[in-house]
């Protein structure tokens, strides 16, 4: 592999692993608003949340341009009080993928949640615990295997992000140009076949690994937690 | 401290209403049948469900008062409940299902059992390391009942905590139940639909039935009060009689009870002599005559016509009182035609010979009861 495949590869790590970390509690929030309660506005949260799963990925990237561009609402406020800026930048890569990996790791979570019995937190609401409490030391440990599942989902689907990534922050190498985005340029120059190939095999690995990984951890957390394994 | 629960709660279209006193002594039953409204009044209690109106009083202290707008988290009202299905965590092994309701409780004034006392009074020291999945029914019963100890509560809520038992374990863990009383001075309520269960444990019973209190009183008062019988359901109207295991037969395999200064034979208790026991005996086996005689009915009890009466045709009920106080526990029904209470002439006041055959007291309708008495 290059210098430039290698560091294709190693940016897809960066983007997923920071767009993982960065929407986990966001999703973990939603999918606990969306999980528990009636109340007005779910409807419309819900399918907001859903928006990039049934938009074009192109669509949402040009939404996150409108948006936070340079001449956007949000993207000039952001540049002038704080000196951030996303587009053509790493941070601009870790929000396209996150945003595109949201649905997935809110439906995920959401439905590790549900799968915990209500009634363990009722009983430790009897036994002196606040509802803060409760929700952290019977549930989110229960629903441990399921979160890791949706961490690692959110992963997979931060590394493959293609449509929205290169229509809000381009395809720069070093900052934008993740494994995707460097095999559509290897395709689009007249002698990078090989090194597409050699992209599309690490991508095939990755996602394996990933997978694999995610298996091993869920089976391990829900042994950990007692809901795995032996049950009577 | 006594636990006073006077509550409207909604529960879909229709709503429940209980006013009931747990005080604390003893063991009060709310029993009725299913879908009476016995678990919705205990989760009001708990905090679990919110009532539209009424109060949730501890010694007076409110835990819920629509009118007052106070509604404290079941945290803040410190009811130790356990529930039907136990709900230990899975996650946490015994020691940590116990400790968790005992590491959230208020530190300070510590009145409540301590950690070893409970583990002792309910034998749980082999399975502490052990995680709720590799528990039988009986043990996570048991474990729940430790864990809701812990938490320090001010009163102990149950609710149904045997119903999902096969018939030996719940066997097991009545005896623990049976022994709470004596040594816990707490407001017990205890949520059942077994009518064995409340001969062995109540000492009050609330019955509950379409939603709203029908009857409360006394566990002997009400168990032999006979116009509840189609309220309680399934168990047949009868008297229930208050006794101690006075002698044990082995070779014969019969306990002798005496009840109000007679003498019953029953199949044996297995209960020492001296123990406290209840017999149901049913109305329809009790036969009266004008005196003793020599009859394989081997049970015949000398008493006085408390009262006379009439139901559907060809039938009569006739009270016995075995004193002249006839005080609960002291009383039996008769279920008799109404052509006998004309031909022996059975009237109030009159003296009569109850009698009945040993084998009508049996499995369920014998239970050793510890009576918890107020000091007071």
């Amino acid at each position: 592999m290059t210098a430039a495949e290698l560091q294709a590869l190693w940016l897809s790590l960066q983007v997923a692993s920071a767009a993982t970390l960065a929407t986990l509690p966001i999703a973990l929030a939603l999918a606990l608003a969306l999980a528990r309660g009636r109340w007005p506005g779910k409807p419309l949260l819900e399918a907001l949340v859903n928006l990039p799963l049934v938009l074009p990925p192109v669509v949402i990237g040009y939404a996150l341009l409108l948006a936070f561009g340079r001449q956007g609402p949000l993207g000039r406020w952001l540049h002038e009080v704080f000196g951030i800026t996303f587009v053509f930048t790493f941070r601009g890569a870790v929000l396209a993928a996150a945003v595109m990996a949201l649905p997935l790791m809110v439906r995920a979570l959401r439905q590790a949640l549900e799968a915990v019995d209500r009634g363990l937190e009722d009983a430790a609401r009897t036994l002196g615990a606040s509802r803060l409490d409760a929700f952290f030391s019977v549930t989110l440990p229960l629903a441990a295997p399921g979160l890791l599942s949706g961490a690692v989902l959110g992963y997979a689907a931060s590394l493959g992000e293609f449509g929205a990534t290169i229509t809000f922050v381009s395809n720069v190498p070093g900052q934008t140009q993740t494994l995707p985005l460097a095999i559509y340029s290897a395709l689009q120059s007249a002698d990078g076949e090989a090194a597409a190939l050699r992209l599309v095999a690490c991508s095939v690995a990755l996602a394996f690994a990933a997978l694999a990984l995610a298996h091993w951890g869920s089976r391990r957390l829900a042994r950990l937690m007692g809901t795995g394994g032996v049950s009577s | 401290m006594t636990l006073t629960v006077d509550v409207q709660v909604p529960r879909g279209a229709a709503t429940v209403t209980a006013r009931l006193d747990v005080p604390p002594r003893g063991i009060t039953a709310l029993i009725g049948r299913s879908g009476a409204g016995k678990s919705t009044v205990l989760q009001a209690a708990c905090g679990l469900l919110r009532p539209a109106a009424g109060r949730v009083a501890l010694d007076g202290r409110a835990l819920f008062d629509a009118a007052a707008g106070i509604d404290l988290a079941p945290a803040a009202r410190r009811l130790g409940v356990v529930f039907q299905d136990g709900r230990l965590f899975p996650h946490r092994s015994v020691r940590g299902n116990l400790q968790y309701g005992a590491q959230r409780a208020p530190a300070g004034k510590d009145d409540g059992p301590g950690f070893d006392e409970v583990v002792a009074l309910l034998g749980l020291g082999t399975l502490l390391a052990r995680r709720p999945f590799q528990l039988s029914g009986g043990e996570r019963q048991r474990v729940a009942l430790g864990r809701a100890l812990l938490s320090r509560p001010r009163a102990l809520l149950m609710d149904e905590p045997l119903a999902s038992l096969d018939p030996p374990r719940r066997h097991e863990l009545l005896g623990y139940l049976a022994g709470l009383p004596a040594r816990l001075n707490l407001p017990i309520l205890y949520v059942t639909h077994q009518m064995d269960e409340v001969m062995r444990l109540a000492d009050r019973v609330v019955l509950m039935a379409d939603g709203a209190v029908a009857a409360s009183g006394g566990a002997l008062e009400l168990l032999s009060d006979l116009t509840l019988g189609p309220l309680v359901g399934r168990f047949e109207a009868g008297g229930v009689l208050a006794g101690v295991v006075a002698e044990q037969l082995e070779a014969w395999q019969l306990s002798v009870v005496t009840v109000a200064g007679q003498r019953i034979t029953v199949p044996q208790i297995g209960a020492p002599v001296g123990s406290a026991v209840r017999l149901r005996i049913r109305a329809r086996d009790v036969a009266l005559q004008r005196e003793v005689l020599a009859s394989s009915a081997s049970n015949q009890l000398a008493g006085t016509v408390l009262r006379v009466l009439e139901r559907e045709p060809p039938y009569a009920a006739v009270e016995i009182g075995l004193t002249p106080a006839a005080a609960p526990g002291e009383r039996l029904w008769a279920l008799v035609t109404q052509r006998s209470v004309q031909s022996l002439a059975i009237t109030p006041g009159h003296t009569m010979v109850a009698s009945f055959k040993a084998v009508a007291v049996e499995g369920r309708a014998a239970a050793v009861h510890a009576e918890t008495t107020d000091p007071a």
